[in-house]
């Protein structure tokens, strides 16, 4: 273990000139470092691949006959609200990775590179978004064998799946401030589901607005879970609410557009 | 060369009244190493956060490598590498794949990058494990990955903090001939250390930092000249003639020593340890005092600090614990609180 020979000395190094094209290269990196993580982990793919389906089924047989929703059958209620949830909780998986990361000095070393600072957020943020897209396509898989259908058309589906998905990619980068603020990934973990829980049950998600009790309705209304569970409702019955669409988007964009760069910041003043 | 490859000047650092350093100066001249030594807490860590871009001083400057550290970051990172006190290595990734990622990151181009882990890996002995997870990595074995990470930019300047610590004494003395060798090849080094036995075997000049200072600098040898070379533990076993003995053997200690009135216990700081040992016998015998206990040993950091500041290095266990503060009474201060202590 002679370093003498072995090319490890030092050498000038050359002037630094940050390109911009480092966050993308970077991220992509970062990305491919957690995707690597699952493929790694058979057992994080089984994890990613049950749980949705356990959801999917405990969610339809087990309060399928207990709630009533008028006029459309609850499998296929259900179903938009499983998705969102899965999104949300598979969007926790950002703070408990990146608190890990601070955890094991990872952070640190990445802090003391030349690299872009965003991309080891953006790059996590995204293998979780890619993560999120496999549990998304596994759950409709499930949901087809028990019986769920989609009666609008095609590109309506496939547009409730996008904005599923992208909910949980917003998610994420809230999950990331907890993340970055949080001690322990244990305490990470414990720290998001205090926003996420009533996020999820606080909505339409599960059960119709309408038969909560009246003061909390209107909070339930508001909760972007409901407007993009709607969102997603409407696409998937071939009833597309435009004004619903439109503002769950803008609930991704927004969450985005606040989230991001907080995280971003607090990665850059991280002591 | 005229050019210093770490200079800090009067740098401070205070997390709340917690006063993690208090005006530090460092200045390592190229292809050498600074030892930096002190207890847990001292802060050693919060001094080699602020050299590698991680933590912004409250006052004082810095630059590594010619840049200073909080106006050109990213020349210094370009120019340094870190081995923190944990590996930080990705347990999913293999040893190959841990060392491609930082070169990758360092923007090196995916061919030069998978040549220098390959590289690296061999320089290491980890060519055989370069295929398997980190996470199967034995602890000296993922100590070594970490390190080679750090190398994997050629930097000039490399920051070690506590690399040995939590090592089995075979992976300690592998990982020592590695840090010699970078040496030789003119890489700059600034290594952190609780033992002086490390600091001596490899440090040129070594600065032993407590509560936020630098208390000495110096040679190993200067140091010693001033600790001596060995130390002599005497316990009498009737404590109350222990002052009786202090006057007996103090003609024979190399600088002032040091006793325990209440349990008989003298410390000895001698130049010639075995010569003396014999003397300190006839000494005690010839007054006819009962030697309970005698033992001869090489000057550890806690002698270090027993003689530069009267206190014993090591922090009382209940202040061990992360969170600065929570301890009064203990003399010992913790300058981060939360996720690490600034040791």
């Amino acid at each position: 273990m002679t370093a003498a020979t072995a090319g490890v000395a030092p050498r000038r190094a050359t002037p630094v000139r940050r390109s911009p094209l480092w966050i993308v290269t970077d991220s992509l990196t970062i990305a491919w470092r957690w995707m690597l993580a699952v493929v790694r982990n058979p057992q994080l793919l089984v994890v990613d691949t049950i749980t949705p389906i356990m959801f999917v089924l405990l969610f339809a047989v087990v309060f399928g006959g207990a709630i009533q929703t008028p006029g459309i059958d609850y499998v296929t209620f259900l179903m938009p609200g499983i998705f969102v949830q899965t999104v949300v909780f598979g969007g926790t998986g950002t703070a408990v990775g990146l608190a890990e990361d601070l955890q094991k000095g990872i952070i640190d070393r990445f802090r003391s590179l030349p690299m872009a600072p965003s991309a080891v957020l953006i790059g996590k943020t995204t293998a979780d978004l890619l993560r999120n897209a496999y549990t998304v396509l596994v759950m409709t898989l499930v949901g087809f064998l028990i019986g769920f259908r989609f009666t609008g058309t095609v590109p309506e589906f496939v547009l409730a799946l996008v904005l599923i998905t992208f909910f949980g990619y917003s998610i994420s980068w809230l999950s990331a401030n907890i993340g970055l603020r949080a001690k322990s990934a244990q305490a990470a973990q414990g720290a998001i589901f205090i926003p996420v829980f009533p996020l999820t049950f606080l909505s339409s998600a599960f059960v119709p607005v309408a038969t909560m009790p009246e003061w909390l309705q209107p909070i339930a209304e508001a909760n972007p879970v409901t407007v993009v569970v709607n969102a997603a409702r409407g696409l998937i019955v071939g009833l597309p609410q435009t004004d619903t669409i439109l503002l769950a988007f803008a609930w991704i964009a927004g969450l985005v557009a606040v989230f991001a760069p907080l995280a971003i910041w607090s990665y850059r003043r991280k002591g | 060369m005229p050019e210093l490859a770490i200079s800090a000047e009067g740098l401070r650092k205070s997390y709340g009244d917690v006063h993690a350093l208090r005006g530090i100066d460092l200045a390592v001249p190229p292809g050498t190493i600074l030892g930096l030594l002190g207890p847990n807490g001292a802060g050693k860590t919060t001094a080699v956060r602020i050299l590698v871009t991680l933590l912004r001083p409250d006052g004082g400057r810095a630059t590594v490598a010619g840049h200073d550290v909080l106006h050109e970051p990213d020349a210094v990172r370009a120019a340094i590498g870190l081995t923190g006190q944990y590996a930080a290595v990705d347990e999913n990734l293999t040893g190959r794949e841990n060392l491609e990622m930082v070169g990758r990151l360092l923007h090196m181009g995916r061919p030069a990058a998978r040549a220098r882990a390959v590289g690296l890996l061999a320089t290491f002995d980890l060519t055989e494990a370069g295929g398997r997870p980190a996470r199967t990595y034995s602890g000296g074995m993922r100590r070594r990955l970490d390190l080679a990470a750090s190398l994997v930019g050629h930097p000039e300047v490399l920051f070690l903090d506590e690399p040995t610590t939590g090592l089995d004494p075979a992976s300690r003395l592998g990982l020592w001939d590695v840090i010699e060798g970078l040496v030789a090849d003119g890489t700059t080094i600034l290594l952190t250390t609780q033992y002086l036995e490390e600091a001596d075997r490899l440090a040129n000049r070594i600065a032993v930092i407590d509560d936020g200072l630098v208390i000495a600098e110096g040679t190993a040898s200067q140091l010693k000249d001033r600790l001596g070379e060995d130390v002599v533990d005497v316990r009498i076993a009737d404590p109350s003639r222990t002052s009786e003995a202090l006057e007996l053997l103090r003609p024979l200690a190399a600088t002032e020593p040091r006793a325990d009135l209440a349990d008989g216990r003298i410390s000895l700081p001698v130049h010639h340890g075995a010569g003396t040992l014999a003397e300190v016998v006839r000494a005690v015998d010839g007054a006819g005092l009962e030697v309970a206990e005698l033992s001869l040993h090489r000057p550890s950091l806690d002698d270090v600090f027993l003689s530069l500041t009267g206190r014993r290095a090591e922090a009382e266990p209940a202040a061990r614990a992360e969170d600065a503060g929570s301890a009064p009474g203990t003399r010992r201060r913790f300058g981060r609180p939360g996720r690490r202590n600034a040791a």
